[in-house]
């Protein structure tokens, strides 16, 4: 054991920041076939596995990782398969620092093992071998179910329903699927091929994807049962922007952080004019606020052609709510952060464009609901920041689309579905619900945990009616 | 597949009528609601309102006025052809109900949306008085389907050229001077609609207008469609494309359809220029 610990945590080799700044290629590169193994050999194989804890879908990482130091690769990939259906997504953008990785009894004195590069590297190896073998489905059962929206949580439920043997069918009101994952995270942080393999996976296991199919407008979730579907999942995310409510906000380049990130990514405005949408380009972009979706937005400014990104956010360096990579990220490829800076209103020009921002300085005070330190304006500092483009990242809250149209569901203040928190039902019978549209924005791995957990859930109910 | 099943030239070819086989929108949509549709694989998406739809055909109508690349794009689909995408119904239907008189006014391409709306009202048990004006008489559409959809229809042009010679708001003062009128609306260019309310706020008569805001999703999700309507911000796609147009901030509307000038510019040209260059080809 001692020998083992003598091995650091293998770096992943990435794009140099001037390079990738001006590009949308992916910016980490993977490991090799060597690295991952001997990444994989510092894995001391508890007992009690903290990591498999960490994970909201519960993956039996020392199962994958040990097979990995074996050399063997197809086995670990399928070991995942068992509980993740998107592990190429996974092994990109789930936090690992605050779930599995957090928990690696190594990170104690060292650093902890690399999972969410170990996951990826298996997902892009089993890629690179071409047709990927779909496991054994169970027989059909002739149940059929609903998915209503087709973001990680949605996937998950499809991917894990499918092998049960029910006929799953997914709907998404846009014209692609992915969800947030499609028109949310950059091509620079999840190449849209590696999605669209893991969905066309799903395909060939047997899932149907009904594109352009605004449930809640064109089909309600009554008339869905009544179609026949016996179970349906309810996971269309938060996809209802916040703005900052402040004068000058409807000015010509000032987006909402889903418009920007679903123009360039979705639409591909950055191969503008390849592709017919547009996009405002600017020299001097400001993003508000600090989250990850915040960094996207930065990074896609920059890769745009920006001369200077920053970002402003009221609070300090510590509150910032972005994973630390991204931020790292960030910052080495030049994007500057303006903290403790609140904007109080936008300027315009003549053409109504936007030309500035009027800002104030911000210290902390006492500690507020969320547990952060509420940032208090110091009087007398407001200053002017020039921007010729603003991305708003401040947020999403429930969109009320699908839950406007479904009185038999219950909401709770702020308009998201009530949902038993352990299985996911809502209040509507054969209806569950999952994801940012019942806990609000969070992360990708959640959204899939609450999936997993629906799946289970739906699956009883199938087999046996409760 | 949402395969186009007809194809109409109107007002000299700068306005097309196409009717789109789309079953399950079919079913769905109301008057004054809108789709999302997406030409093809390199296409933007962009709102229309629908003309008509028809639940048992499973058929949806939609009429454009070809102002860029996308619409131009459009125009090159024949029948037999599909739009790659079409997604709806979307927004809120406009709602019909007994009011006594409602006089409905058209502009240009404005008049495809309020047709359904006119029809609407008039089945409702109203009276309804139609104006649908054009710059000339070249470029009127549906004159004879307005005809038929209310009680009363009239006629201007800008030049004269056919009906009464000058603005739909001159012969919708006249109606506000002589009677009793519940409700106008109020389909057309932003200049247009913005007159309508200026003039029929003196007579404190409601009115409504539909707002042709660019979008991207249709469905709330980006904010790119936001208007002010009485001091607040509102999505144009969840919350309307029907507003109050007394409470609309029209010089904003008219800014921000301008957030594009130089794209829109770029994409024509190539398109025209592709157009051209195929042309020459055959």
């Amino acid at each position: 054991m001692a020998a083992k610990e003598k091995v650091g945590r293998q770096p992943m080799p990435e794009q140099k920041p001037e390079v990738r700044a001006k590009n949308f290629k992916e910016v980490p590169l993977g490991y090799s076939p060597e690295t991952a193994v001997t990444e994989a050999s510092r894995c001391l194989n508890c007992k009690k596995p903290g990591c498999v804890e960490g994970c909201p879908v519960g993956i039996d990482i020392p199962g994958f990782i040990t097979r990995i130091e074996g050399g063997d690769f197809a086995g670990a990939i399928a070991k995942i398969k068992e509980t993740n259906a998107l592990p190429a997504v996974c092994g990109r953008v789930c936090p690992q620092e605050a779930q599995c990785e957090a928990r690696c009894i190594l990170g104690k004195k060292d650093e902890p093992v690399a999972i969410g590069r170990l996951e990826r590297f298996l997902a892009d190896w089993e890629r690179d071998q071409g047709d990927v073998p779909l496991p054994q489905k169970a027989p059909a059962t002739g149940k059929k179910v609903a998915v209503v929206g087709s973001g990680p949580s949605g996937l998950t439920v499809a991917g894990d329903l499918i092998l049960k043997g029910h006929d799953v069918t997914v709907f998404e009101a846009f014209h692609k699927p992915g969800g947030v994952l499609l028109y949310g995270i950059p091509e620079f942080r999840l190449p849209k091929e590696i999605l669209f393999a893991e969905i066309n996976y799903m395909e060939r296991l047997g899932v149907k994807f009904e594109m352009n199919s605004v449930v809640g407008k064109v089909v309600t979730l009554q008339e869905l049962r009544e179609e026949g579907f016996d179970a349906i999942y309810v996971a269309v995310g938060a996809g209802l922007p916040y703005f900052l409510g402040v004068p000058g906000e409807n000015l010509i380049g000032i987006y909402s952080a889903n418009e920007y990130l679903t123009r360039s990514n979705l639409m591909k405005a950055y191969l503008f004019p390849e592709y017919d949408t547009p996009i405002a380009l600017g020299n001097n972009v400001a993003v508000i606020g600090a989250g990850n979706v915040a960094m996207d937005a930065a990074r896609t400014a920059l890769r745009m052609g920006a001369d200077k990104v920053r970002i402003v956010y009221r609070r300090s360096r510590e509150e910032m709510p972005a994973r630390a990579e991204e931020i790292h990220h960030a910052e080495e490829e030049g994007i500057e952060l303006f903290l403790l800076t609140n904007p109080q209103g936008f300027l315009g020009d003549d053409r109504g464009k936007v030309r500035g921002m009027e800002c104030i300085q911000m210290e902390l005070g006492e500690p507020d609901d969320s547990g952060r330190r509420r940032p208090v304006a110091k009087e007398g500092t407001e200053f002017e920041l020039p921007c010729d483009l603003a991305v708003i990242a401040v947020g999403a809250g429930a969109n009320p689309l699908l839950t406007s149209t479904t009185p038999e569901l219950s909401l709770n203040k702020r308009g998201y579905i009530v949902a038993d928190s352990a299985s996911g039902k809502t209040t509507m019978p054969g209806v569950w619900a999952g994801g940012d549209i019942v806990t609000g924005m969070a992360t990708v791995i959640q959204a899939m945990g609450a999936g997993r957990a629906a799946a289970n859930s739906i699956h009883q109910y199938l087999t046996w009616g409760w | 597949m949402y395969t186009i099943l007809s194809k109409r030239e109107m007002a000299q070819g700068t306005v097309v009528e196409n009717v789109i086989s789309a079953p399950r929108i079919a079913k769905k949509a109301q008057p004054g609601q809108f789709v999302m549709l997406r030409v093809n694989e390199t296409g933007e998406r962009i709102p229309l309102t629908m003309a008509d739809s028809d639940p048992e055909k499973g058929t949806i109508k939609i009429i454009y006025q070809v102002v860029g690349k996308t619409t131009a794009l459009l125009k090159t689909l024949e029948v037999g052809d599909a739009i790659q995408d079409v997604a709806g119904p979307l927004g809120k239907a406009t709602h019909l109900e007994k009011l006594g008189t409602v006089v409905c006014v058209g502009g240009g391409t404005g008049v495809a949306v309020l047709h359904p709306i006119t029809r609407g009202f008039k089945e409702a048990g109203n009276n309804v008085i139609s104006i649908c004006g054009s710059r000339t008489k070249d470029l009127l559409i549906l004159e004879e389907e307005m005809a038929a959809a209310s009680t009363e229809c009239q006629i201007c042009t800008d030049d004269g050229s056919c009906g009464y010679h000058g603005f739909g708001t001159d012969l919708l003062k006249k109606l506000l001077d002589d009677g009793k009128v519940d409700l106008v609306v109020g389909i057309g260019p932003v200049p247009m609609m913005r007159a309508v309310t200026n003039l029929t706020r003196k007579y404190n008569v409601r009115t409504m207008v539909s707002l042709n805001a660019i979008m991207v999703d249709g469905t709330g999700m980006c904010g790119c469609c936001r208007v002010t309507v009485g001091g607040k911000t509102r999505f144009a796609c969840v919350d309307g494309p029907e507003f109050d147009g007394h409470e609309v901030d029209f010089d904003e509307l008219m800014t921000r359809l301008r957030s594009y000038p130089d794209q829109e510019k770029d994409s024509m040209n190539r398109f025209d220029h592709q157009c051209r260059a195929e042309a020459a080809l055959k």
